[in-house]
Formats: structure tokens, sequence, C-alpha cells
């Protein structure tokens, strides 16, 4: 039997992921399949398009690879626009010649619609949709000062986040009186354009363009209905899209009034040999411009070739997620209240910059829609609520409010039904993730490959996560607490192998309690327990090759190979003599010069081979290592206190430096910070610390776990009115006690949160001696106080040490080729672009 | 036809460091060489070059191995490259480049394409 031929016409995202999908079934065994693209390149990921101007290619997009069309035997002809479909003879025209088909796919997507404004045809006037159109932008930015961007929705802002990355002053135009008018609210559109403007876009809303005219100080002036004007180099048109349904429509198929080709759910077109998917569709009079409703409909397409009448596609989910020039904006089902009945419920931090709306049903009982602006932390709640329609709890407002006010922790994976759709790009429900599970899957990374599930727009990598990790705790898989594959113990675990053998080296600690030879994950973890045991110089010969490069070379690696130093500034206080020599260092070596959060100076740019040399400059002048390469005590940051401050009641800063030379140097799981604010005023922000501090009256509040960072957590009062000693001896005792238990690389909230009994075990532990370990903490403590050497200070001293700081042993002249420089605002940066 | 090579001199015993890596300038520019005193090859070379971050750094990154194989970690992005075959282990369409290696008295040797002239920007 001869083959059929199956075309397809665009090669976008939803025309390749139906090739996926169809070349794995049964099906394609009947085609011969033939591919029509428009564009240069292959299929590539146009959600992400943005991010080519943050240096990502097409290669870092790209879908597929010619690779995989060629094993398939699909014949792609690339730069290739179909211009003509004759129904009647089954064929289609291109420039190049008139192919046969059997079966039609249309996956022509859409494009962007410019208005009609006198004008709009001058150059630098372009559109934001495909690497071409990107290209253009760039090079029309070159030699230009400022870009509108007309249109403030969705893509509008993301193009006007890219005119701004290309350093241009960026502006958005908008017709509606607020932003992002399809997903927002007032008040939601309101708290956006703040957001948007502080971060230096100009917005201007309630604009018309009337036409667009040659500009006095810029290439272009844009006028507008009342009479104002704006003068710019270049203009991104982004003001909404239209399916690309011409091919259709001049072939005389279905055509909808406002556009689109319409089919039915097994996305056929008034055309039974003719198919139609992806933004170019039109089902039940809507069009669908996200990317997961086109998956969904070229999976339903895939099945239908394959005489599968059963499935269908019935509409899809229009929820969307996003960060928007770094503003989280999630809207959710029926955003605007228009089913009837619909109540809402609001909560607005004006000074946290949030807003959350839910809408919910007349009963109560379930969520309609929700709008949230400046944090998407509820969104993946809000959407399963919305989506299976959970019945909302009885006060439906804790959803939305923060925990500290009395708000509902996020949904468990528990409360979601099977049906729940955790991955809606690969539409994988949670009972797909059950099934992998049952057929093998006992981690997330296979759960991922078997599913796909967040391999697509990663929006569901977190829910992911925590619903493959309470299965799999369910059923009893032994998360695995093994440190790696060298080391079937925890790090608690090797600590008290070490502590009670007496180990001072890895390899008597591999030979005799694991096998083979370490790895990145377990060396560093032996470092830092052989360090917090034993105290020696981590450039001793068996500890050199344990370490981190940061350790290594005591330095923070930068992208380009080169290092920051930051010498250590006991809270934050430095003396004019001293930042004078900061200073000369730091132009002597052109080292681009940084104030760091925790009060001090970071100085980027250093090579390998300079590091000793700007060392020995440093420690003359009375600095010493501040270890920020290092798994250990950053900073302790202060206010000025009582000696200078109206308000204060306590020396912060005395306590701070007394509080940094103490723990300096100690080795820990993670980065410990601390600080010392000198009244309840609390200006060195304590209580965002693993330690923080704060003077009253009678001496010194102490909060313990807190951490700033990815995921930032309030410290919780630990002891209230201490003198110095109590205060020291207690921050000794829960700091060793931390050392000694905690994880490799768990902070000490985490590893708080991990105890059994949590903070009040904590408290008996260290406050009442609950386990009789109080004393031998603190003279554990002691021990390592009494040995701290500066590690800059040992190592320059040895010319052992220092041959480790050659660049090239062999050719002490020869630098660095791939370390290239230019300047911004006045400092030098690296350039470098990804292999 | 096999290209021409020569067994360039790059540096000595002494300058290796045991269980960990060292940078040196060759004509086929920088490379990693490696020294796991407990394993025979105890010598390794590779490519300085991280391909996924385009820097010299991999001689500055922790060894060890993975299953059985010799491996160094990349310092910047963590990914493990194999010293025997240069072969990225999270992602085996990239490999760095590997090179013969050989103690010849003090000296060590890498085997280097001969003549083979390498652009390099100052
Ligand atoms: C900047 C940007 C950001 C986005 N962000 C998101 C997001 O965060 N989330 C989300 O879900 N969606 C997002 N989208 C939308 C998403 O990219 C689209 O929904 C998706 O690309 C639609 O796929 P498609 O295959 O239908 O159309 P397309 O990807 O547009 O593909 C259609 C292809 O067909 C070709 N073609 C058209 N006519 C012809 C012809 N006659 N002959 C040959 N070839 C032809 C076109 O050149 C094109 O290559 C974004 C879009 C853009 C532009
Ligand atoms: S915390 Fe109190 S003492 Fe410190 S600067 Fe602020 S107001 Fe002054
Ligand atoms: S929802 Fe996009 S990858 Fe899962």
């Amino acid at each position: 039997m001869s083959k059929k031929t199956l075309i397809v016409v665009g090669n976008g995202m939803v025309g390749h992921h139906f090739l996926e999908q169809f070349c794995a079934s049964p099906a394609a065994a009947d085609f011969e399949i033939i591919v029509f693209g428009e564009e240069k390149q292959l299929a590539y990921d146009r959600v992400h398009l943005s991010e080519y101007f943050g240096g990502s290619s097409h290669a870092d997009l790209a879908m597929g690879t010619l690779e995989w069309y060629t094993e398939q035997g699909i014949q792609l002809h690339l730069n290739e626009q179909v211009t003509g479909i004759n129904r009647e003879h089954r064929t289609l025209e291109t420039p190049r010649g008139s192919y046969r088909y059997d079966e039609l796919v249309l996956a022509t997507g859409s494009y962007p619609f410019v208005p009609p404004i006198k004008g709009n045809d001058r150059p630098h006037c372009l559109v934001y949709r495909t690497l071409d159109d990107l290209d253009a932008i760039r090079a029309s930015s070159e030699g230009a000062r400022t870009g509108v961007v007309v249109g403030g929705g969705l893509l509008g802002l993301e193009a006007a986040n890219a005119l701004k990355s290309l350093g241009l002053e960026a502006h958005v135009v908008e017709f509606a009186p607020r932003l992002m008018p399809v997903q927002l609210d007032t008040d939601g559109g309101a708290l956006l354009r703040h957001k948007i403007e502080e971060l230096g876009v100009q917005v201007h809303t309630e604009k018309a363009t009337t036409a667009i005219t040659e500009g006095e100080d810029a290439r272009l002036c844009m006028n507008f209905s009342d009479e104002s004007f704006l003068e710019t180099d270049l203009i991104v048109f982004s003001a909404g899209i239209r399916p690309q349904d011409a091919l259709a429509r001049a072939s005389g198929l279905e055509i909808g009034e406002r556009g689109g080709i319409v089919i039915d759910n097994h996305c056929t077109t008034s055309d039974p040999h003719v198919h139609a998917i992806g933004e170019c569709a039109l089902w039940e009079q809507k069009i669908f411009g996200l990317v997961a409703p086109g998956y969904t409909m070229a999976r339903t397409l895939s099945s239908a070739l394959n005489g599968d009448r059963e499935t269908a596609f019935t509409g899809a989910d229009m929820s969307t997620k996003l960060k928007l020039l770094g503003v989280d904006v999630g809207s959710i089902g029926d955003a605007h209240a228009q089913t009837p009945g619909a109540r809402n419920i609001r909560f607005n931090d004006e000074q946290a910059g949030h807003y959350r709306r839910m809408v919910i049903s007349e009963d109560g009982k379930t969520l309609l829609g929700a709008i949230l602006v400046g944090d998407n932390s509820h969104y993946d709640t809000l959407l399963q609520y919305a989506l299976n329609g959970i019945t909302l709890p009885e006060n439906p407002e804790t959803l939305i409010l923060p925990e500290s006010q009395g708000g509902a922790p996020a949904l468990g994976p528990d409360a979601l039904p099977e049906t729940a759709s955790i991955c809606s790009c690969h539409n994988v429900t949670k009972g797909d993730i059950f099934g992998a599970i049952d057929a093998g899957c006992s981690d997330l990374g296979s759960v991922k490959a078997e599913t796909k599930a967040s391999t697509g727009c990663g929006g569901c990598t977190a829910l992911l996560k925590n619903v493959v990790d309470s299965e799999l705790e369910k059923r009893g898989v032994e998360v695995s607490k093994d440190l790696c594959e060298h080391f079937p113990y925890s790090r608690q675990e090797l600590f008290h192998l070490v502590k009670v053998n007496g180990i001072r080296t890895f390899r008597t600690l591999i030979s005799q309690h694991g096998k083979g030879h370490g790895c990145d994950i377990c060396k560093p973890a032996v470092a830092s327990i052989l360090a917090t045991c034993w105290n020696e110089h981590i450039l001793a010969t068996d500890h050199v090759p344990l370490q981190d490069t940061n350790d290594t070379f005591m330095a923070n690696m930068q992208k380009n190979g080169t290092y920051s130093i930051v010498p250590r500034i006991p809270g934050g206080e430095i003396t004019p003599d001293k930042l004078i020599v900061l200073g000369e260092v730091a132009k002597q070596y052109d080292l681009y010069t940084k104030i760091t959060g925790g009060q001090r100076v970071d100085l980027f740019g250093a090579t390998l081979s300079q590091l000793p040399e700007i060392w020995e400059k440093l420690i003359a002048a009375g600095f010493e290592t501040g270890h920020a390469y290092g798994k250990s005590l950053r900073t302790v940051k202060s206010c000025v206190g009582n000696t200078w401050c109206r308000y204060g009641v306590q020396d912060s800063v005395g306590m701070a430096i007394r509080l940094e030379d103490r723990y300096k140097g100690l080795r820990a799981p993670h980065k410990v910070k601390m600080a010392v604010s000198g009244c309840t005023r609390e200006c060195a922000e304590a209580q965002s610390k693993d330690f923080g501090v704060i003077a009253t009256e009678n001496g010194w509040n102490l909060y313990v776990c807190g951490n700033g960072g990815m995921r930032p957590r309030h410290a919780d009062l630990f002891a209230t009115d201490l003198s110095d000693e109590e205060l020291i001896r207690t921050i000794d005792r829960v700091v060793m006690f931390y050392v000694r238990t905690a994880d490799r690389l768990q902070r000490t909230s985490v590893w708080m949160e991990n105890l059994e009994g949590g903070l009040e075990y904590l408290k008996q532990v260290v406050l009442e001696d609950s386990l009789g370990i109080g004393a031998e903490l603190e003279e554990h403590m002691e021990g390592i106080v009494g040995t701290y050497q500066c590690e800059w200070k040992t190592a320059v001293e040895d010319p052992e040490k220092r041959k480790r700081f050659r660049e090239f042993v062999n050719a002490p002249s020869q630098s660095d080729p791939v370390q290239e420089w230019t300047v911004e605002r006045g400092q030098r940066r690296p350039v470098l672009e990804s292999a | 036809m096999k290209p021409r090579t020569r067994w360039e001199a790059v540096c000595t015993v002494e300058d290796l460091v045991p269980e960990s890596g060292i940078a040196v300038w060759t004509e086929d520019g920088p490379v990693a060489v490696f020294y796991l005193p407990h394993r025979l090859p105890a010598l390794f070379a590779i490519s300085h070059t991280d391909p996924f971050s385009g820097s010299n750094v991999l001689a500055r990154g922790i060894t060890g191995d993975l299953k059985g194989e010799p491996v160094v970690a990349s310092p910047l992005y963590k990914q493990h490259f194999s010293l025997g075959t240069g072969v990225c282990l999270e992602d085996d369409t990239v490999r760095v480049k590997t090179y013969p290696v050989l103690l010849d008295g003090n000296q060590i040797r890498l085997e280097v394409r001969a003549n083979q002239r390498q652009s390099v920007a100052a």
C-alpha cells in the first residue's frame, strides 16, 4: 500500500508539538510527512523569546533538532511560505512548487496586530513576535535613546522590558485606563503600574495615537488624540494578536466573524481533510493565545488521525502566572467577576506592594477566579481550588491573608483530587504521576522523564516536587539521607564518626567508613566537619583538594573565572585610613567595587595570581579575611547604637564587633549571618538573620534562625534581657549545636524547623541544658576561638601555599584570554559570551 | 590520516597537586592536568575551558569518582566531566577535549597537534 501524505503548514510551537505526538503514534507509519515553515529557523520556544536578548541563541530556544526531523523521515521546508490551497485537488502552492496532500494541518499561529495609525509603516516601527523581529529591534536600537511600546498588555510589558535591556529609555502607551486590562482590575493594574514605574519604565494610559510623524529631537513623534505627543527613536507595536487565517480564508474554509479558522472538538475545519491547531484555530468562538491549549489541540488532533473519536478538545484554562519586569502577576479564571452573583474578597498591602483578589461563587463554596500582583506565592493553591472546584474553607479570606494574620498555609498535595492537573503544558494530572510511580519511578527526575511534567514553561515545578515527594514518602520509599554514593551516612552521623574516632583526614574517613574516592558533595562536607572538629588551616595539604574552589582560593569565583575579595570589616565599623587603603588597592588592580548588604566592601575582578599580592597589601593595612567564600560566619551587621543615636539603649556596634571577632572563621553547614540593633527600632534588621540581637533597657533580646534570601523567614524570639556574658554563652551553645547536628547546606531556619520539637526543644537544650551538653558545647566553641588564624595571613607567608595561585603553572605572564572587559558606569565589568 | 602531533612538556611533578588539578598553557590553549595518586592511571588532562560558561576554570574543580568514573565538577555550574572521556555526565551531548598525558622523568608531557596555530585574543 502506498503511503498517504500529511502536510503541516507552520513550524511553530504547536506544529512542532503535533509532529512529536503524531510521529510517536501508530498512524505515522501510514503517512509521508511534509512540513512548511515560513520562518528561517526550526520551531523555537516563542514563550521564552525575550531570552534572546538575554543571550540565548536560536539553538538554546529550539524545540527539536534537524536530526530528529531526519530520523522521523519528515521532509522539512523552512523559509518556504505556503501561498495557496486548492481543496478540490488537495494541493497547495509555494513559491517553489506545488504539493499534494491527503490530510492538511494548519498551524499558522497568529500575527501581531498593528493599529491603523497614519505613519505606522515608517522605518523603526516594529513588532515583537519572531526572532527576525527581535533582530530588527536590536538593529534599530543602535544609536537610539528611547523606545515606545504601543500596548500595555502582557506582551507589551515584556517588550518594554526588552527595550530596557537594550539600554533604551522605555515607555508604554496604553489605550485603556490601566495596564493588562484583560487580566487585571483597577487596583491590580494601578499597583502593577506603580511597580513598573519604579523600575524606570514610563507608563502612559488612556492615550490614543492618531499619527506617527517625523520627530524633532528623536527619529519619530507619536501624536495623541489629546494633542499631547511623545518623541521616540523606535516603536514596537504590541496591541494584540490576530489569527493567521489568510490561507484558510482564501481557500473558502469557514472563518469566524472576527477571524480564526473554525474547528470542531477534534480540531477539524469545515473540510474533513483540513485541520487547524494552535493560535490560528477558533473553537466555540474562542481563540486561545497561550501555548498550553495549543498543545492540547495538537494531542487531540493526533488522536483523531489515529481514529480515536473519544478524545476531544473541550476548551482550556486561560489562567496565567508570570513575572513582568520582575513583578509577579497572576490571573485566574473569572478574574473580573462576570459570573452572576459572584462576590469579591480583596487584600491590599500597599506597604509591601501586594494585591490579591478572590472571586468566589454566590454560595461562597467555590473559587471562580483571582488576581494577584506583587506576589505569586498563592497562585498554585488558588489555581488548584479554581480548576478542581475544591470546596473553599469556611473563611475563604484566609487563603489570601499573610500567614502572620491567620492566613492558611498552601494547599497540601493530599487535598488535590487525582484528576487535578499538575502540569498543564503536558497535560499531566496527579493520577498520571501516581501511574508513573506505580510503574517504578522512584524520584523526581524519573517522574519528569516519564511524564514530561514541568519540562514546558516550568511553572509547575514546585507543585510537582511536592506531589512526588509526598507520594513517595507515603509509599514508604525512604527518601535517602545518605550524603552521596560514597558515604552511607548523614552529615550528623559523619560528624560523630570524625569526632569520636579522632579522624583527621578525608582519606582515613573514606577508607574506614565509605567507598570510592569521594566527590564534590562529600569532600566539602567532610572538609567543613574536619574544620569544626580540629580547626586546621584549610590549605593544609590534606585539605586542599577537598574544598570548593572558593575555599581553596579563599575568594569568590565569578562567572568569568576571576574572583572577588571581601575583607572583614567587623560590625561595619571602618577607619578612614583603612577605607582609603581599600580604595587604593581597588584602583591599582582596577577592581569593580561594590558595598555589600552586610556592611562591607566587595572588590571584583582579581585574577588568581593577583590574589596573594592583593592580600599582602590588605594584611599590611590590618585587614583580615572576611570568609565571604566559606560556609561560615559572614558578617555581624549593626546600627550605630547608643554612642551616636538618640534612641539607642546599648552599644550595638561594640557588641557586633565582639560577636564578629568571636565567631569569625567558624566553619558551619551553611553560611551564618548575625546582626545587632541598638533599640527596638531595629535599624540593623536583626530579625532577618540566623542570630539577631536587639538591645533592651536591661540587656539584649536574642532572636534565632531567621534568614533573608530566596525563602525569607523571621527569626524567633529565643531569650530576653540577657547580659553580655549570657548572650554570648547562649549563642555559643546554639551555634555549636547547629554545627554538630545540621545537615549539609542546611541553614539554621530549616535545621530548626526539622528538629523534632522545633523551637521549644532548642530552648530546652540550650537554656535548660536538657541533654547535659551545655558545658561541652561552650568548651568546643572556646577551643575554636583559641585556634583562630587568618587564613590569608598564613597563606601569603607560605611560598608552598602561594604556588597554588598560579593561573598557568608553566606560563606566568600568560593572561587568561577569555577574560575581556568593558566599562560600565565608570567601572570595569566582564564581557563574556557563553560558549 | 592522523594529524601530526608532538609531546609538549608542560610542567613538572612538583607543580602537581595530589587529588586536584592545575592549569597549564599549551599550543592548543589552556589545559587542566589532574593528579589522582590513588588511581591508575593517575594523570589526566582535559581542556581547562568550561563549555557551559566559556570560562577557563575546570582545573579548579573538585575531583572524585561517580560510579567508579573519575570526574571533575565544574566550579561554576557544578556539571561533572569524565576525566577519561571528557563527556559531561549531566548532558552527554557536551564534551570537553581530552589529551593523552605521560610522565617522562620529572616532566609531564601532553600530546598536542603539532604546529597548530591557535589565535589568542590579548
Ligand atoms: C514574546 C512572547 C511571549 C509569550 N509568552 C507566553 C507565555 O508566557 N505563556 C504562553 O502560554 N504563551 C506565551 N506566548 C504565546 C505563545 O508563544 C503562542 O501561544 C504559541 O507560540 C502558539 O503556537 P503556534 O504554533 O500556534 O503559533 P506560532 O508559534 O506563531 O507558529 C506559527 C508558525 O507558522 C508559520 N506560518 C504562518 N503562516 C504560514 C504559511 N502560510 N506558510 C508557512 N508557514 C507559516 C509562522 O511563520 C510561524 O512560525 C508568548 C508569545 C510571545 C510572542
Ligand atoms: S535601632 Fe535604635 S539605636 Fe539603632 S539606629 Fe535604629 S533607632 Fe538608633
Ligand atoms: S505547566 Fe508548563 S511545564 Fe508544567
